[in-house]
């Protein structure tokens, strides 16, 4: 809502600066978002009187003006404008003067005349083009023959203003008029109010023999008010109220469009005005649409019409879509003699599926949606018609036709002043709150012992109970004044749980190994499926599709983070930085069981890492190859970290997943159940995202971490005796899985085997073709002796021999 | 045997003036006082002394070996010294290479800001709640206050499902699965952080973002509870100089209802670019909790009270470390994350 300083003046007695109001109506909970000054700098331009326009005689184009302007001064102008006349006003700049884009004026010469200022069009005087016709906007601005020769322009085009920018919430929509800005300004600051009169209403009279009104959907549209005004002559409306509908922003029609969104800027009240003569039989009923029905709209629209929508119709066909927009048809023109002027209350909810269902949002609809003040439709309407009647654009028929099936009683509210110290922990007193409700013009029916019964004012339409009042007295009481404390009751134990805990404690075991955390969109492109190769059936493809989304792009939501890190990946190398570790820590949704209102789909956590290229280098060490070896260590760390023992922890080689290369994946067991998945990621599928390096990726499912994770940690007392440590390296068949070895090794090796790891690999010129050497470093220990090398010996000579039986091992020499 | 022990001692000690290695020193140490050395010899010969000789050469051949004994070891010592300081001069290494430390990985900074909110409140005694993302529209709209068709649900455009089911556009419809899960019991005190969707895209705002709820629901909650809560809160967040303002606004589920601003740590509430020269930047929305809400979850109105208050974790980041575009939070650019 845009909020006219000058006009708000009019309005109530005012003693503050925009600036003062602007503050003590943010602080009221009426946000003033901006306050803009409509002066664009413009100095110096003041009302002259041309005398006389000829041709320049060196120049066709050019017209050579004088114009009388303040003393009677005369000044010669050189223009190129082809809209002057003799006797016309005009906005004058002399030299000296400032146009709104800045420019300077000064003495110019134009083939061998000198101009002595120059004339102005709506754009040098910093005024909206876009609010005038082409013609207006060509040309001199032509000023009313009323103004005086010589009169600064800016207070005359009303350029003196300041427009303040409420955003208002939706609790406020009364404040979407200006006499109730009005009102709550007067509350804020005790000035008094200077609201325009409207006549009392006459009922019925020469208006009911007219027309009349039936509404066959009372409980969508409660109150209908019609007037009729003959003798209508359409012509533009006057200087004052034009320049006033554009200082808010609306461009002005003609005297009877104007006025009627004049008062609704003013009352709040959206109007319409129907070319009476063209009504079949003069009438308006308020029904639903048909289905089949049609109609155009004032934008030359044709709108298909149904039941949901609430039509207002003349006795055969429709002529507006209640609320939201007018008739094309019955539309007020130059034709027009008189006028059916519609002032109505239809209900909230209705206009704004209709508007949101068309697409179309106005000024009115607006208004409606959050419903007008029920009791004053009557008055604006005879509001419009006064100032119709004001300004020359027809004669008011007496009486109107009011349709008003059931006038709404407003209840009382009862206000007790214990709740209200209740709830906000104040102590005020009963006359605080009195000197409050009087401001908001609340009135007190009854008072006993510090409870009131009161009647809200009719605007007020959101005040509706006890904590609507609580809330006014706390806003107009001033929150700052309300003191600071905490909650008194019993101490609590504030906690995460142990999921959380989990969760959190992952993310931190990630990130202190070197990954960086990331966070990508739940929502993914459904093709996505089709880049990862997944076959049509594939469980991660009975994904949540989002009904309305932005873009294919957020079409559904993820089964999986994949594709959100593979696209981590692949930005990041666009930009130049391939060597990447990552993980994201968040939710997966799944269609399984979702059942609409009864079942939701399924949300559960998961975290997925992916790496790609090497760590950062530096001079003392050799970079690391960020491959599955790196990301399954970083894994491993995590989950013995998260006291998961990493025996009880199997990696299964696995060919069946698509997107994975067939030699390099495994899916992660913790105790024979399936946690996860790692490898690396398929070239196809690469090359489907423009990845060039190679990328691996790990993910597991939370909730089966959280299960298996726990604190407990059993302290085993430190060996006496030192541990013994050899190296064995074997010689086995390629294809012989590390695991086995280790497993056999440690079997064999109970209970002095402490530990054991693989530190040497090889494959190549020293080893036979099909053959591979492993190099493991063993740590033997007894609990009550120093071991010798004799038993050690003999330890590696039995587990050698194990080993060439099982796996066909030999020992490497 | 006097004179010979004199004489020993004479050249010994001037034999030791030269010695300047420890291999030197160790032979000089075998040439006198070795089992076999010089100084031994002569003791081993006071045999042949009369008793009256002996004691007198004894004593002198014992003050002359701890003499030696003496010169050699601060020889000793300085020889050692030396050579130690010339080891260490050839060990110079260049002090301004850089160190060598494993790389550390990042937090997202949103994930940061989140922690440290959750510590706050679970400082102040809350616990975190937590709920679906894909959520009926009933918890997130109709349970708050918000009927369909009410002009409240333009605050929030939604991305939905179906009819009935929708993603959630704010934290807040874990209030009322809360109230739901624990009534008729006292307290309820819960943070509830999460993801939460509008449909929106530029640069202040994305389709994708995160808020921390907040409720407390107790006998006699008041207004004056929320203020020092969120006061202490912001205190604890940006710094104990910071100060907060709560100004009157509307949501449906909470009434009276307040935006709360914080003074601007820029310019310390004076007014600058960053606060857009009010001095105070908004932080979160908050008020008492709607009595239709209190009694959708459950609870009497008359006998219990509670606040609510939710804030965005985005808006919260830009703030804290200064952020002009929220779109940087959800790119992932790994020279971005790296700066947290």
């Amino acid at each position: 809502m845009l909020v006219s300083w000058k006009w708000l003046k009019e309005l109530v007695e005012l003693d503050k600066s925009p600036d003062e109001i602007a503050q003590l109506l943010t602080m009221s909970g009426i946000e003033v978002e901006s306050i803009k000054s409509l002066k664009r700098g413009i100095e110096g331009i003041s009302v002259a009187l041309v005398q006389v326009v000829k041709k320049h005689p060196q120049a066709d184009r050019l017209q050579v003006c004088q114009v009388v302007t303040g003393g009677d001064r005369v000044v010669t102008v050189v223009s190129g404008a082809t809209n002057l006349e003799v006797g016309q006003k005009v906005p004058l700049a002399q030299v000296g003067a400032v146009l709104a884009n800045g420019m300077k004026i000064e003495k110019t010469d134009f083939r061998g005349i000198e101009s002595e200022g120059m004339l102005c069009s709506v754009e040098e005087l910093g005024l909206d083009a876009d609010k005038f016709s082409s013609e207006e906007r060509d040309g001199i601005y032509i000023l009313p023959v009323e103004f005086e020769v010589g009169q600064d322009i800016v207070s005359l085009l009303g350029l003196d203003d300041f427009i303040l920018e409420l955003g208002l919430t939706p609790n406020r929509a009364d404040c979407l008029g200006m006499v109730n800005v009005a009102r709550e300004v007067a509350a804020l600051t005790g000035g008094n109010l200077k609201l325009p009169v409207v006549d009392d209403v006459e009922q019925n009279g020469e208006c009911a023999d007219m027309t009349s009104i039936e509404i066959q959907e009372p409980s969508l549209c409660k109150r209908y008010v019609a007037k009729v005004i003959k003798d209508v002559k359409v012509a533009p409306s006057p200087f004052w109220l034009r320049h006033r509908l554009m200082s808010v922003g609306v461009r002005p029609i003609n005297n009877i469009v104007d006025v009627t969104n004049y008062v609704m800027f003013e009352m709040g009240q959206p109007l319409h005005a129907f070319d009476y003569d063209l009504l079949a039989e003069n009438r308006i009923v308020v029904r639903r649409g048909t289905s089949g029905e049609e109609l155009v709209t004032l934008d030359g629209q044709k709108r298909s019409l149904n039941p949901d929508m609430l039509i207002i119709a003349d006795a055969k066909k429709s002529v507006a879509i209640a609320g939201v927009m007018g008739g094309l048809e019955t539309e007020v023109t130059q034709k027009t003699k008189t006028i059916l002027l519609e002032a109505a209350f239809f209900n909230g909810p209705s206009v704004r599926r209709t508007s949101q269902a068309l697409g179309l949002r106005s000024e009115a609809s607006q208004r409606f949606e959050k419903e007008v003040d029920l009791e004053k439709v009557s008055q604006a309407a005879h509001r419009a018609v006064q100032l119709m009647a004001q300004i020359g654009a027809g004669t008011p028929i007496t009486g109107n036709v009011d349709c008003f099936p059931n006038p709404e009683k407003r209840e009382s509210i009862v206000l007790r002043l214990s709740r209200i110290n209740q709830i906000l922990g104040t102590d005020l007193t009963p006359i605080i709150v009195e000197d409050i409700l009087e401001l908001l013009q609340i009135k007190v029916v009854n008072k006993e012992a510090n409870t009131w019964t009161v009647a809200t004012p009719s605007h007020r339409r959101d005040l509706l109970g006890e904590i609507d009042l609580i809330e006014e007295v706390a806003r107009l009481y001033g929150y700052d004044k309300i003191p600071t404390t905490l909650p008194q009751g019993a101490t609590t134990q504030g906690k995460r749980t142990w999921e959380q805990k989990v969760r959190s404690e992952a993310a931190s075991l990630l990130s202190m190994q070197g990954l960086y955390q990331v966070i990508t969109f739940s929502f993914i492109n459904p093709r996505h499926f089709d880049w990862l190769m997944l076959p049509e059936e594939h469980p991660l493809r009975d994904a949540v599709a989002v009904s309305n989304p932005l873009s294919e792009e957020q079409g559904v939501m993820r089964t999986t983070v994949l594709p959100g890190l593979l696209e981590v990946v692949r930005k990041n190398s666009n930009k130049r930085n391939k060597d990447l570790a990552i993980y994201e820590l968040g939710k997966v949704y799944f269609k399984e069981g979702f059942l609409d209102k009864t079942t939701l789909p399924k949300e559960k956590y998961i975290l997925t890492a992916a790496a790609a290229g090497f760590s950062e280098k530096n001079w003392a060490y050799p970079a690391i190859e960020y491959n599955y070896y790196y990301l399954k260590g970083v894994l491993e760390q995590l989950l013995s970290r998260l006291g998961i023992r990493l025996d009880e922890v199997a990696f299964l080689a696995c060919k069946d997943m698509q997107f994975l290369h067939p030699g390099r994946s495994a899916k992660i067991m913790i105790r024979d159940q399936e946690a996860g998945w790692i490898g690396e990621i398929h070239p196809l599928v690469l090359e489907n995202y423009e990845i060039e390096q190679k990328t691996t990726i790990f993910t597991l499912d939370l909730e089966l971490l959280t299960k298996e994770a726990n604190e407990r940690i059993a302290y085993q007392s430190i060996p006496r005796y030192p541990a013994v440590t050899r190296d064995l390296a074997v010689i086995v068949p390629e294809n012989t899985e590390v695991v086995d070895v280790t497993k056999l090794i440690q079997e064999k090796g109970q209970p002095w085997l402490k530990q054991i790891s693989l530190f040497d690999q090889y494959k190549g010129k020293q080893i036979e073709k099909g053959f591979k050497s492993l190099a493991f470093s063993l740590s033997w220990q007894a609990e009550d002796r120093t071991l010798t090398d004799e038993e050690v010996n003999l330890l590696h000579k039995e587990i050698l021999v194990v080993l060439a039986l099982k796996v066909g091992a030999k020992l490497r020499v | 045997m006097r004179e010979k022990l004199e004489m020993l001692k004479k050249r010994a000690q001037e034999e030791l003036t030269g010695c300047s290695s420890l291999e030197v020193l160790n032979d000089f140490r075998v040439k006198y006082m070795g089992k076999k050395g010089e100084l031994t010899q002569i003791l081993r010969g006071m045999g042949q002394l009369s008793s009256e000789e002996r004691p007198i050469i004894g004593q002198l051949a014992n003050e002359i070996r701890d003499s030696l004994e003496a010169s050699l070891s601060k020889v000793l010592q300085n020889v050692k010294i030396k050579e130690i300081e010339q080891r260490l001069s050839h060990e110079s290494i260049d002090v301004t290479m850089p160190g060598v430390a494993p790389n550390l990985g990042r937090r997202h900074p949103l994930e940061l800001v989140l922690n440290r909110i959750e510590e706050i409140f679970v400082g102040m005694g809350y616990t975190i709640e937590e709920g679906p993302e894909i959520e009926l529209d009933y918890y997130n709209f109709e349970a708050l206050n918000i009927p369909k068709d009410h002009p409240a649900r333009d605050m929030q455009d939604s991305f939905y499902i179906t009819k009935d089911v929708l993603l959630r556009t704010q934290t807040s419809p874990v209030q009322a699965r809360t109230m739901e899960k624990m009534r008729p019991n006292l307290p309820i005190k819960i943070i509830v952080p999460g993801k939460v969707y509008r449909r929106d895209d530029d640069a202040t705002h994305s389709p994708m973002f995160h808020q921390v709820e907040g409720l407390v629901i107790d006998e006699n909650i008041r207004f004056s509870d929320l203020k020092g809560t969120l006061l202490s809160f912001a205190q604890q967040m940006f710094g104990s100089e910071r100060n907060i303002r709560l100004r009157p606004s509307f949501f449906p589920f909470t009434e009276p209802s307040a935006e709360v601003d914080v003074s601007c740590g820029v310019c310390g509430g004076a007014g600058c670019r960053t606060c857009k020269h009010t001095g105070w930047l908004e932080i979160l929305g908050s008020g008492i909790v709607h009595p239709r809400v209190l009694e959708m979850g459950g609870y009497d109105p008359e006998k219990v009270s509670g606040f609510a208050f939710g804030m965005g974790v985005e808006r919260i980041t830009m703030l804290k470390y200064d952020l002009d575009d929220m779109r940087l939070l959800f790119e992932n650019d790994i020279r971005f994350l790296h700066q947290f």
